[in-house]
């Protein structure tokens, strides 16, 4: 059978698996998209409350992060350049650097997190619990979504590894390559729910 | 499994992994395909039998076999197991995962570890499941939709089935991206899309809602985890949240799911009409349009669960037309259906008995629907056993008929062997009449007042709640007997022909069981599926 079962599961079909991807991220934006949707209701009902808390929050720390998601983009993007033109060693450097700007991503997180939470500002809390309404639904939000974002963070690292050590072993090559277009779609998308949880949460106070 | 005509089938042992472990690690669509039909078989007995216990407490006033806090969670456990264990995988999960390959004239679905990853996931959400029932404070009492902000004070295992039913919606969705891309991508040269038989039509509309509407019901039930372990208020009013927005959110998934369930029974009754009635199908486009039809409106209508819990009168006023709307198609295809039956050669098997009861029940079911969906009806009947005598008539009278009239229709391709006919036949005759038995008089209940989800009833309802448990008893000795028959035609029924209902689709060219990479030559299609002229 094993001959039979892998010609079954080796067909091959890169226009499909892109396909796929494809749908995968639209259920993923649908996804945030109801988060959108409970962040759009509560801000129209409690505008007051967001712009209050909003400021608690650090402009230049989601800004950075912004910059290092967007520049993570270009290079795993710059990666599938590579392994095109047959460059494994480029392709894997350019790997590396999306996943250590990951790393820095979810660095940044935890101080952020890690300032906030000293400061007793949680879900939860006690002076949390006794801000308003509105205010309790900012944080719950700003918590909820960024870090279901950066669980997507998380999940899209380990992808990248994977796909690194499949670039690194030759699976991953010149012909071959929808598996990285694949990672990095996915990674485009990590990015793009930033883009627009940045101003949702930053910048709109 | 013997066989008069010796070839490679899908059922054989395969190379080297024998026995148990040959199914387990399987990547093959008819065998992933077996396991589903496995749990989903057991699942619907276990919910069955629940049910059961239900009409034995309601049988008379009064407390008889349980608690009314046992009652709460066992009306939970019955919808939970029922909806998102059964009746959603349910068709498209068996049969689909079975035939879709099949009649669209391929080898396997697009990503078959993918497919069998989605088993593990489902089987995964199950245990889930069924652990929340005996873990915790006790099972969960919300009912299967948990609605706020009961689901966030009660202190029974809400958590826990939340998660059982997210991990099912993941590996839901999964089945449907694979199906989607195995339609667009694997259909046998010659195969136009409108040359495409109407059942893959009907997966290919279902695998769309599956895709675009469960991670809306998955992201609402992680917030309801976030609310009750981290207090974030997303739908506690007391907190500032909004109880109503949690039903906007589950029924935007939840309206959709019910057309999950049907499309693909839908598509079930279209592939053995034209058989049995040896007759090419009426209406061929009208049905492909209506399925794309109710998946599309069906996306839009989740408002009329909602028509008493608060909502502006405009938006009630269209949401309302938009449920009128969606009827249309579903009428269309009715129509259709009888259209083909006209002046065809009818020849009346388990099948299409079970086929003819589904569109007599699937009738009854969706036109009490419309006096559900209409603004001044819908008050008198809201929350009524009016609201689940309609629903168990278009899930359990449709999807559920369809499923048993799918089972007996793909048998022969399947096993490889036949069932005794006229033990289908009485085993449907005692199926229908049991379940009409057990839930017409509900709508009578519901007409007259009879609240869901009661414990205890007014004695002025006995008469009708007496009937209704009659039935059930009816109802599950049918299913057991249908049960039986199956069962035993595994081991002892005549060796199936290829073809033994003279259809005219792919599964029916190839051998009985079918072999192991369906088709030894690829087929060419250059007609359409239904040419029986």
């Amino acid at each position: 059978m094993d001959n039979q079962t892998s010609a079954i599961t080796e067909h091959r079909d890169d226009t499909g698996a892109k396909l796929g991807m494809w749908i995968f991220i639209f259920t993923e934006l649908l996804l945030f998209g109801g988060l959108f949707l409970v962040y759009a209701v509560f801000r129209a009902k409690y505008s007051q409350d967001f712009h209050i808390a909003a400021f608690q929050l650090n402009v230049f720390m989601g800004a950075l992060n912004t910059a290092i998601l967007l520049i993570s983009s270009m290079t795993v993007a710059m990666s599938v350049t590579a392994i095109q033109k047959n460059d494994k060693r480029l392709a894997l450097l350019l790997l590396s650097i999306t996943l250590a700007l990951a790393g820095a991503f979810l660095f940044n997180k935890y101080l952020e997190w890690g300032g906030k939470i000293h400061h007793q500002l949680y879900p939860g809390s006690d002076v949390v619990m006794s801000l308003k309404h509105g205010q309790i639904l900012f944080f719950g939000l700003y918590y909820f979504m960024t870090g279901l974002h950066a669980l997507h963070i998380v999940i899209g690292m380990i992808l990248l590894m994977y796909i690194a050590y499949s670039v690194a072993k030759g699976k991953t090559n010149q012909s071959n390559y929808v598996l990285l277009e694949n990672g990095g779609l996915y990674w485009h998308l990590v990015d793009l729910i930033w883009i627009f949880l940045f101003p949702l949460l930053y910048l709109i106070t | 499994m013997s066989n008069s005509i010796p070839h490679n089938s899908y059922l054989d042992p395969q190379g080297n992994r024998k026995g148990i472990l040959g199914w387990l690690l399987t990547t093959d669509h008819k065998r992933i395909g077996i396991l589903y039909l496995i749990c989903i078989m057991i699942f619907f007995l276990v919910g069955a039998i629940l049910g059961g216990f239900m009409r034995l407490e309601l049988a008379k006033p009064g407390q008889q076999i349980m608690e009314a806090q046992t009652y709460n969670g066992l009306f939970t456990v019955h919808g939970i197991i029922m909806i998102f264990m059964v009746v959603i995988p349910g068709l498209s999960a068996v049969f689909g995962n079975f035939f879709l390959p099949i009649m669209i004239g391929a080898k396997d679905v697009s990503f078959p570890k993918l497919n069998l990853l989605s088993w593990y996931i489902y089987v995964l959400g199950s245990i889930v499941a069924i652990l929340s029932q005996f873990s915790g404070d006790g099972p969960p009492d919300t009912g299967w939709t948990f609605y706020a902000p009961y689901s966030m004070e009660t202190t029974t295992n809400v958590i826990m089935a939340v998660v059982a039913a997210f991990i099912l919606g993941f590996s839901s969705i999964l089945t449907g991206l694979n199906f989607i891309v195995t339609i667009h991508r694997l259909r046998a040269k010659g195969m136009t899309w409108f040359k495409m038989p109407l059942f893959p039509w009907s997966l290919y509309a279902t695998a769309w809602i599956q895709v675009l509407a469960t991670p809306i019901v998955g992201i609402t039930l992680l917030m309801v985890i976030a609310e009750r372990t981290l207090r974030i208020g997303f739908f506690d009013p007391t907190l500032g949240g909004d109880p109503i927005l949690f039903q906007h959110l589950f029924w935007i998934y939840s309206h959709p799911a019910v057309y999950i369930m049907i499309l693909p029974a839908m598509g079930v009754i279209t592939e053995i009409i034209p058989t049995f009635c040896q007759r090419k199908v009426f209406g061929y486009q009208a049905i492909v349009l209506s399925s794309l039809a109710i998946a599309g409106v069906g996306y839009l209508v989740w408002g009329h669960h909602m028509f008493t819990s608060g909502m502006s009168d405009l938006s009630r006023l269209v949401f309302s037309l938009l449920t009128f709307i969606v009827a249309i198609p579903s009428a269309i295809k009715v129509f259709n259906w009888i259209a083909t039956m006209y002046k065809g050669s009818i020849e009346i098997r388990t099948p299409f008995l079970y086929t003819l009861s589904f569109i007599f029940q699937f009738m009854i079911g969706g036109l009490t629907g419309l006096v559900l969906g209409s603004l001044a009806t819908d008050v008198h009947v809201h929350d009524t056993y009016f609201v689940v005598a309609h629903f168990h008539y278009i899930v359990f009278g449709g999807m559920g008929f369809a499923f048993f009239a799918a089972i007996h229709y793909w048998y022969p391709k399947m096993f490889g062997r036949m069932y005794n006919e006229k033990l289908g036949n009485i085993a449907w005759a005692i199926l229908f009449s049991g379940f009409t038995l057990l839930y017409f008089p509900m709508f009578v209940l519901g007409m007259r007042g009879m609240p869901r989800r009661y414990f205890d009833y007014l004695p002025e309802y006995s008469t009708g709640h007496l009937i209704s448990s009659i039935g059930a008893a009816v109802l599950i000795f049918g299913i057991f007997l249908m049960v039986y028959n199956l069962f035993r035609g595994l081991k002892t029924g005549a060796i199936a022909p290829a073809n033994p209902w003279k259809g005219r689709t792919l599964e029916w060219t190839i051998a009985s069981p079918p072999p192991l990479e369906n088709f030894d030559e690829e087929p060419v299609i250059d007609a359409g599926p239904y040419d029986y002229e």
